[in-house]
């Protein structure tokens, strides 16, 4: 397949392999931030190809891991009312609120359907006008102009019986949130190619600058995560050798550019503002999130209907906020395919496939038990 | 964001209380993977417990008369019941051939039980009855018994139908899930994920166009082909094929970590040998979903003796239904119980079970 096959291309992964191999003198901690890197690492064995001093550790870029349990309550209870109409990306029906999920709910007769764009859930509502129709609107920068546009879309066609659920979540503050804390670990970072081709490399310059961390934007395939270590571990070697600087770098120039797709930044700053935002599995970051504009208040399902005040308890048992700030390994946890696993997930990471834990678990377990 | 904050959020995990799936039924129960294993585990084992079930392959193999028959039983609730490359009727007589056949079973008679739903159009009824009699009519099967019930709006979807079929099974052929054995390879006859992608393109609400048909078809005669082969090269049959199994819920993977599972071994595959068509590649990267893990109606796996594979191959390929035949992966000791592949980068990852129905990610 064409854009695909050479980036997953054996020989030159080899190659590149080697080449990290050769210009590496000393132990190194790297993070790619996208959960979808993070599963390309564990279903090709990436890290095992790596020299043993360089570690990769899983960042928090799972859309539907940090999602909070708070919006997962939410949407069930919606679901459960019975004239709503629920739509979602199908990995959060899986998704474990505080006592069911979205699966459940439509065992209960919701109803609930999943959608691979959230303009089907403003068809849905077109065609049936005596239902309210709720789209779970979530994810990072990169579902951020669709879930805008749906918003938009629907305004401008006067429809009122849609809304949408927001949980929208931003990249760079949560990487100064890593890097401010006095645990943080990471010295390079491999930033979200899909995000960044919504937002263009620009927004990460300031966290270069602030904090003189080399970051490199890299892609999703083999080659692409082997690529964007090498011109990591080059800048971090360099620096070994007395120069003073850390730079962004782009390796996924196929796709990202500089200032990044303008119509989609134009359109969400349309109906998006930044706000602070809880992550689950870490906690409230400032300004780290997305949440619709006044002038689409009509559309927020959190005023459309009075939800009243959902409160989570949290037992505090698995160590996710760890794992999602690199801290530690998903086989770190006690709990770790024992009594966490994907069916029956304890945490946030274990629940979509791009969940670090998940990732460990679908693809490394026999390497644990051995 | 402040050091502190973030270190005091440490102690504010948002971690939910585990939810066991036991209270309802969920429709991943009917998946094809690990839920399914569970129902059949917890309620219809314990309930209806005799040795001929306990082996769990898909066909049962009673002995009557000194004579060995084959029954199995199916119900199809697939939607749209009309897709490319064929409809609930031919799915209805294939599906059902085929779990006979994977026994060895040469299949005989079928009986077919309709359920219809309140206002289903009579011109579509025919349709599927008529492909039904062609299915049967090609693989050699009689309908000759069945059951009409029809039930209220809203109270069903359409038409579902359900087949028991009957066959024999020649003297000599014992084919089952536990009877794989380190260094057995292991054949695939032809390409995967077919069927599952044709479906998935015509549902509702999925736009896009691809020319991949459903692969359904009768397996019985490439069946034939393989025992026969065998028969002819090594006399003992049984001492050369292990088991055959028909990927199609859950796919590939569901599979292989049954046959894992129930042999205690561990079975390895070779990512680069799995056959996979292109649009199929192409369909599962755009909606997130994995080849290994989609249906196919039309595709056999036979877990083969090493002296034997190369002959049983050569037999798949001659056939039409197993010119695009593999060897895909071999059987081990090591990791007993658990489906490996090893990557084109050297490196070995787990081929899971899933929970579920594989779910289409969010980006």
């Amino acid at each position: 397949m064409k854009y695909l096959d050479e980036y997953r291309d054996h020989r030159i992964a080899r190659a590149l392999a080697a080449e990290i191999v050769q210009c590496t003198t000393r132990p190194w901690v790297l993070m790619e931030i996208c959960g979808g890197q993070t599963h390309t690492i564990m279903r090709y064995g990436i890290d095992e190809l790596l020299p043993r001093g360089i570690e990769l550790v899983h960042g928090p870029g799972c859309p539907v891991c940090v999602t909070p349990l708070e919006t997962v309550d939410k949407a069930i209870a919606l679901a459960l009312q019975p004239d709503v109409i629920l739509v979602s990306y199908g990995d959060m029906l899986r998704v474990p609120g505080s006592r069911s999920d979205l699966f459940r709910a439509k065992a209960q007769g919701a109803d609930v359907r999943i959608a691979y764009s959230p303009m089907e859930a403003v068809k849905i509502a077109r065609s049936n006008p005596d239902r309210k129709v709720v789209f779970l609107a979530i994810g990072f920068e990169t579902t951020a102009p669709a879930n805008a546009m749906a918003a938009w879309q629907a305004r401008r066609e006067g429809l009122t019986n849609f809304s949408m659920l927001v949980s929208h979540v931003l990249v760079p503050p949560a990487i100064r949130a890593l890097l401010v804390s006095s645990a943080n670990r990471v010295q390079g970072f491999i930033a979200p190619g899909h995000v960044c081709t919504v937002m263009g490399c620009k927004e990460y310059e300031s966290l270069v600058r602030d904090f003189r961390v080399p970051i490199v934007v890299g892609g999703f395939e083999p080659v692409d995560i082997l690529e964007a270590v090498l011109m990591l571990v080059r800048q971090l070697e360099a620096r070994q050798l007395g120069a003073d600087v850390a730079r962004l770098e782009n390796q996924y120039v196929r796709s990202v550019s500089y200032q990044g797709n303008l119509p989609a930044q134009q359109i969400v700053a349309e109906v998006f503002e930044i706000a602070d935002q809880k992550w689950r599995g870490i906690g409230p970051i400032p300004q780290s999130g997305l949440r619709l504009r006044e002038d689409y208040a009509a559309f927020d399902a959190d005023r459309v209907f009075d939800l009243g005040e959902i409160k989570v308890d949290e037992p505090a048992e698995c160590i996710s906020a760890q794992v999602l700030q690199g801290l530690k390994k998903p086989t770190d946890c006690p709990v770790f395919g024992m009594r966490c696993a994907p069916e029956n997930p304890v945490g946030a990471p274990m629940v979509s496939n791009e969940g670090a834990c998940a990732a460990y678990y679908h693809y490394r377990r026999h390497a644990v038990a051995s | 964001m402040s050091a502190k904050t973030i270190a005091e959020t440490n102690f504010e995990l948002s971690c939910p209380t585990p939810l066991r799936a036991k209270d309802t039924i969920l429709l991943g129960h009917g998946s094809g993977g690990k839920l399914s294993a569970e129902l059949i585990r917890d309620i219809f084992l314990p309930a209806f417990q005799n040795p001929v079930l306990a082996r769990l392959d898909d066909q049962a193999i009673v002995t009557v008369n000194g004579q060995r028959i084959a029954i199995t039983t199916d119900s199809f609730v697939v939607k749209p019941l009309f897709f490319p490359g064929g409809d609930i009727g031919s799915l209805a007589v294939h599906g059902t051939v085929n779990d006979l056949a994977m026994g060895g079973a040469t299949p005989l008679f079928l009986s077919a039980a309709f359920i219809i739903e309140e206002g289903f159009s009579m011109d579509d009824l025919r349709r599927v009855v008529n492909s039904l009699r062609q299915a049967a009519s090609e693989a050699g099967v009689q309908v000759v018994t069945g059951d009409t019930k029809v039930v209220e709006k809203g109270k069903g979807d359409g038409l579902f139908i359900n087949t028991t079929g009957i066959g024999l099974v020649p003297e000599g052929v014992d084919l089952s899930a536990d009877l794989a054995r380190p260094g057995d390879k292991v054949l695939l006859s032809g390409s995967i994920g077919d069927h599952g992608i044709a479906i998935l393109a015509q549902r509702e609400g999925l736009e896009f166009e691809t020319q991949i048909q459903s692969d359904s078809a009768a397996l019985h005669t490439l069946v034939a082909n393989i025992l026969g082969v065998t028969s002819h090269v090594t006399p003992n049959v049984t001492r050369d094929i292990r088991c055959m199994r028909d990927p199609t819920r859950g796919g590939v993977s569901s599979t292989l970590n049954e046959i894992a599972e129930r042999s205690q071994v561990g079975i390895e595959l070779e990512e680069s040998s799995l056959p996979i068509h292109e649009q199929v590649r192409g369909a599962c990267e755009l909606l997130g979903l994995d080849p290994l893990y989609v249906a196919n109606e039309g595709k056999l796996i036979a877990i083969v003796a090493p002296e034997a594979s190369d002959a049983v191959l050569q037999a798949m390929r001659r056939h039409p239904l197993g010119t695009e035949a593999q060897i895909i992966g071999m059987v081990k000791k090591e990791n007993a119980g658990l489906v490996t592949m090893r990557t084109p980068f050297g490196t070995t990852r787990i081929v899971d079970m899933l929970a579920g129905d594989q779910l289409p990610r969010i980006c």
